[in-house]
Order: structure tokens, then C-alpha cells, then sequence
């Protein structure tokens, strides 16, 4: 089975971010694999194993920095890794990504594409479904639980109140939830053999932003709260000074 | 007259109402600029035309499809867009509205703003948390429509008196299946979607003790139950209920933190919230900088009571 696992480099989870100029300042942040990109990594390894044979390819939209991250996909134990490389990536906003990705993938042959639910920092939400619809290939998102036999695919996923069982056929695209897996670490022998594996780098154009940032700006701050003695001053307070209850 | 296309959502032939929160932000846009307000039912679906009026659309258009499918969802919503010359397209911004936003855009060949909090109606600008909630941009669509999904909680209904005019499409194959829906167990709403959520961490110290949580929620109808992320990585409660940015972004009018120091990754993921409450024993925990009414003691001893004044 030949497989795309999708990475972005993002800023970390843990990071503060810094605004300067109505601009977002990330110069300052430690940058990781985007958490939910770790899950779409491991799945495949895994349907990779379950399929007993293939490649995972392991593919990041980024500028050379994002070679690092690639580097640790192949650590965790990916076959290949592809860099489409653009030094302004990280302003494409998810309808261009896709539009990017898909142009240059559509050529190659897959038969599932794996992508993390959302990339955290921007938080669109939308590479992995635009990607999949820009190709005609069904797209099931947020999955928590994967099956693929005989080419076709069962997935399920959370919505607000229930559990959704989707099927669908291969070629398709996923996009992964935190729970779908445990992603691996990458061993110490992973990443002696990551050395040698193979990293293309493609240059690749960005065309005109789908998604205009105008300006960022921190969270409106918050009035000052205040402690309350006990539960009988809080029940009170919020309902005859806040109103919500 | 262009109009504004509101894709409601609907579950097994029932109205989700968080979309009508989108059929009002639809008819505040409509209104500042001269359009009509179609809300499009993408499958058939046992809808009132008196309450998608009232909340601000002119016309309800239902889709005959027996399919949940959001392929087929967005192909139709793209479809109609293209025939009643849309200018802007809005969704809730719900696991199924984050699904089919950005096929939408991709038929149209053009961009959405997700998770939008806010709109300027004259500028079409969208105000939306990026990094978890850390910040906040302000965004303009680059295409010929406008997409965009909104936060629930950020809008309201219209509510007027009307009565939309009722016309039934054809909809579009479906690639993907759905093929099973399960109502999960317990009647609480989502967090994603509760208007009052009730979270605990570490401080609840044990998976026993969330019985005093419960009951806490119990004692305020509408009430959803949270946890932060220690809770759900130690197994404890399931991720659906995992608050922060690793998992949901909530914004309540009440966000009660129970025994939640306030990490920055949980802070980013609540501090929206309209009126925050924390419980906690630490006086110098951080959550405490963001509340707006705290209680400093042992989170185990104070639950009963405020369940036992809640219920009085």
C-alpha cells in the first residue's frame, strides 16, 4: 500500500506566543511536529504492516527548516520523505495548502492519504478535506479508529453527542484524532537509519492567499475576578451578579 | 438580489440547533448589505419553516438525500451556491461543519475563514482564535464567495416571526458512506456546545470522585462535563471531553474549573468563556489570574456543597 502521511512544523503546544506588530511572532517559539501529524504518521506504519507490504511517505508543505521534522518521520520508521519547499509556506492558509498539496501529488500514485485533523497555530481545520476534493477522492475526518481490507474503508469518528461509521473506497483521504493511535517514539537505531533514507525536496509555487490576515491581536484581557469565601457565595454571585445560572 | 447561503446541519432527520446560530449571523450580513438569506438542508430532514425564518432565513431549501454524506453535502451546498449566485456561504463550526467547509471552498476554487468568532457585516472581515485561543486574527476571504464556519456560542438567531419559504432540490452521489450514527450514552450536550461546562483535573485526585462532578452538572440543566488534558492522558475520562488545545476549544457563558491549574495549552482552550469559576486548592494556580469568581480549598470537600446550594 502506498501511503502519504502528511507533517507540518509548528509552533509548540507549550509555547506562549508573541504579537508584534498586529503580526503573529513565532521567532521565539520551539517548533514540533503538529501533534495530531504524529497520529497520521503512525497510522502509517501501521495500515503499512496491516497491508504486509508498501511504502509510507512521509510529505511537509514548509520551508527548509521543516527538513528537521521530516527527518524525525523517518526516525519514527518512514520509508521516504518529500519537502515541498516554499520559504513563505507557513502564510498559505488551508485552501491554498490544499490547492499546493494537491497539484503536487496528483500526479503520483497513493492509495491513502493521511493528514492530521487540524495543524495547531493557524487551527483551520481544512488541508486534508480540500486536498481530497481537489482530487475527487472521498476524505473522512477527525477518525479515531481505522480499518482498511480489501480497499475499502471503515473509519470512525466523534461528533458533538454520537459516533459516525463511514466507509469508503481506496484511494482516499483521512484525517486523524487524537485517540486513532499511540504514536511511537523514535528509536535510537530509527535514527541511525533515518540518516540514510531518501528526502526530495521540490520547489513548489504558492498562489495568490485564498485567506487574508489583516491583523492579530492578544485575547481581549479579562476584568479582574475575585475569590469568594464558599459555594453559597458563588451560587449567589452567579446568579444575581453574572446571571448565568 | 445576490443572497447568503447558511448550510444548516442536520442528524438523522433532526435540526442540530447550533446552526441557527449562523442563519442569524446570515441575516445581520444580509441585512448591512441588501441579500437574501437561503438556509440549504443538505439531506432530508424534519424541519420547521417557522423556526429557520425565525432565526433569519427567507427561503429553506431541502435537499432529498438519505445520505449523511459530507462529500455529497458539500457537492450539493457548491451546486446551489453556484445557482443562486451566493456571495458568502456560512456553517456552524461543528466536527461535521469543519468537514465540509473546506470541500465547499474547494468546489468554489475559493478561501474560508474557519472558526470565526466574529464578522464586521459592512467589511466582511472575520475575527478567529488562532494558536488554541492564544490569539486572535482578523481575516478577509481572497475569492469571488466568501466561506466561512462560526464558533458556537458566538451568534444568536435571529429571532424574528417568519416563516421561510419551503422548496425541495435534488442532491448530489455520494463518495464516502456514512453507515452508522451512534447516540453516544448520557444525555449531557457537548462541551464543544454546552452553554455551561463543568471540567475537572488532577485535583479531583481520583476517576471515583467524578461522581461529585456529576452531580454538579446534574444540578444545572444544559450542562456539559470537561476535563483537562492530565485527565485524559492518565485515561480517566474519554477525549471527546478534553478541554485545551489539544482538544476542544470551549467558550460557555459559564466555564466552572474544577481542580484545573490552568496550563497554557487548557487556558487557550477556555478562556473565551464568558464567566469563568475556579476551584482549586492552590491559591497561586494560574487559573486563577483568568476567573471570575474563585474559591480556594479542596475541590472534593467544596463540589457536594455547591451541588447541595445549586439545588436549593
Amino acid at each position: 500500500m502506498e501511503i502519504f502521511s502528511f507533517v507540518k512544523r509548528v509552533p509548540s503546544t507549550t509555547a506562549n506566543v508573541e504579537i508584534k506588530d498586529q503580526q503573529l511572532d513565532t521567532s521565539g517559539c520551539e517548533f514540533e511536529i503538529n501533534p495530531y501529524d504524529r497520529f497520521a504518521v503512525e497510522e502509517g506504519l501501521r495500515q503499512k504492516e496491516a497491508a504486509g507490504g508498501g511504502n509510507v511517505t512521509a510529505i511537509s508543505f514548509g520551508d527548509d527548516a521543516a527538513q528537521k521534522e521530516l527527518r524525525t518521520t523517518l526516525a519514527m520508521g518512514a520509508d521516504a520523505a518529500l519537502l515541498l519547499k516554499n520559504d513563505a509556506a507557513d502564510s498559505a492558509d488551508a485552501a491554498t495548502t490544499a490547492k499546493v498539496i494537491a497539484a503536487a501529488i496528483g500526479e503520483r500514485s497513493f492509495d491513502l492519504l493521511l493528514f492530521g485533523k487540524q495543524a495547531v497555530g493557524h487551527d483551520q481545520h481544512g488541508v486534508g478535506a480540500g486536498v481530497a476534493t481537489r482530487l475527487g477522492i472521498p476524505c473522512i475526518t477527525e477518525v479515531i479508529s481505522l480499518s482498511i481490507s480489501d480497499g475499502q474503508v471503515t473509519a470512525q469518528r466523534g461528533v458533538e453527542g454520537a459516533l459516525e461509521t463511514i466507509a469508503a473506497s481506496l484511494p482516499c483521504a483521512i484525517t486523524c484524532q487524537k485517540g486513532l493511535n499511540e504514536p511511537r517514539l523514535a528509536s535510537l537505531k530509527g535514527i541511525m537509519a533515518a540518516k540514510k533514507k531518501p528526502l526530495e525536496s521540490v520547489e513548489v509555487e504558492i498562489p495568490a492567499l485564498a485567506l487574508i490576515v489583516e491583523s492579530t491581536q492578544p485575547p481581549a484581557s479579562r476584568p479582574a475576578g475575585r475569590i469568594v469565601n464558599n459555594a453559597a457565595e458563588l451560587v449567589d454571585a452567579l446568579r444575581n451578579e453574572a446571571k448565568v445560572l | 438580489m445576490s443572497s447568503i447561503l447558511v448550510i444548516l446541519e442536520t442528524r438523522q432527520g433532526e435540526l442540530r440547533p447550533s446552526c441557527l446560530e449562523a442563519v442569524g449571523a446570515a441575516r445581520v450580513i444580509a441585512d448591512a448589505n441588501g441579500c437574501a438569506v437561503v438556509a440549504l438542508a443538505t439531506e432530508s430532514a424534519n424541519l420547521d419553516a417557522a423556526v429557520i425564518g425565525a432565526a433569519g432565513a427567507d427561503q429553506l431549501m431541502i435537499a432529498a438525500a438519505e445520505s449523511h454524506s459530507a462529500d455529497a453535502a458539500a457537492a450539493t451546498a457548491a451546486r446551489v451556491a453556484k445557482e443562486i449566485s451566493a456571495n458568502t456561504v456560512l456553517l456552524a463550526a461543528t466536527v461535521r461543519g469543519r468537514d465540509i467547509t473546506p470541500r465547499i471552498a474547494a468546489l468554489l476554487d475559493t478561501g474560508f475563514a474557519p472558526d470565526c468568532t466574529a464578522v464586521d457585516a459592512n467589511t466582511m472581515v472575520f475575527t478567529r482564535p488562532i494558536c488554541g485561543g492564544k490569539a486572535f486574527s482578523n481575516v478577509k476571504v481572497n475569492g469571488d464567495v466568501v466561506v466561512a464556519s462560526l464558533r458556537p456560542n458566538f451568534f444568536d438567531a435571529a429571532g424574528r416571526e417568519h416563516t421561510a419559504e419551503v422548496s425541495e432540490i435534488t442532491s448530489e452521489v455520494a463518495k464516502a458512506q456514512v453507515i452508522e450514527v451512534a447516540a453516544q450514552s448520557g444525555e449531557r450536550p457537548d462541551v464543544a456546545e454546552a452553554s455551561i461546562v463543568i471540567s475537572g483535573g488532577r485535583g479531583m485526585e481520583s476517576p471515583d470522585n467524578w461522581h461529585l462532578l456529576e452531580k454538579v452538572a446534574d444540578a444545572i440543566p444544559g450542562s456539559g462535563l470537561g476535563a483537562s488534558r492530565a485527565i485524559v492522558d492518565s485515561g480517566w475520562r474519554p477525549h471527546s471531553e478534553q478541554v485545551g488545545q489539544t482538544g476542544k476549544t470551549v467558550s460557555p457563558e459559564l466555564y466552572i474549573a474544577v481542580g484545573i491549574s490552568g496550563a497554557i495549552q487548557h487556558l487557550a482552550g477556555m478562556s473565551s468563556s464568558k464567566v469563568i469559576v475556579a476551584i482549586n486548592k492552590d491559591a497561586d494556580a494560574p487559573i486563577f489570574k483568568h476567573a471570575t469568581y474563585g474559591i480556594v480549598g479542596n475541590a472534593l470537600e467544596i463540589l457536594p456543597e455547591l451541588a447541595a446550594e445549586l439545588e436549593k
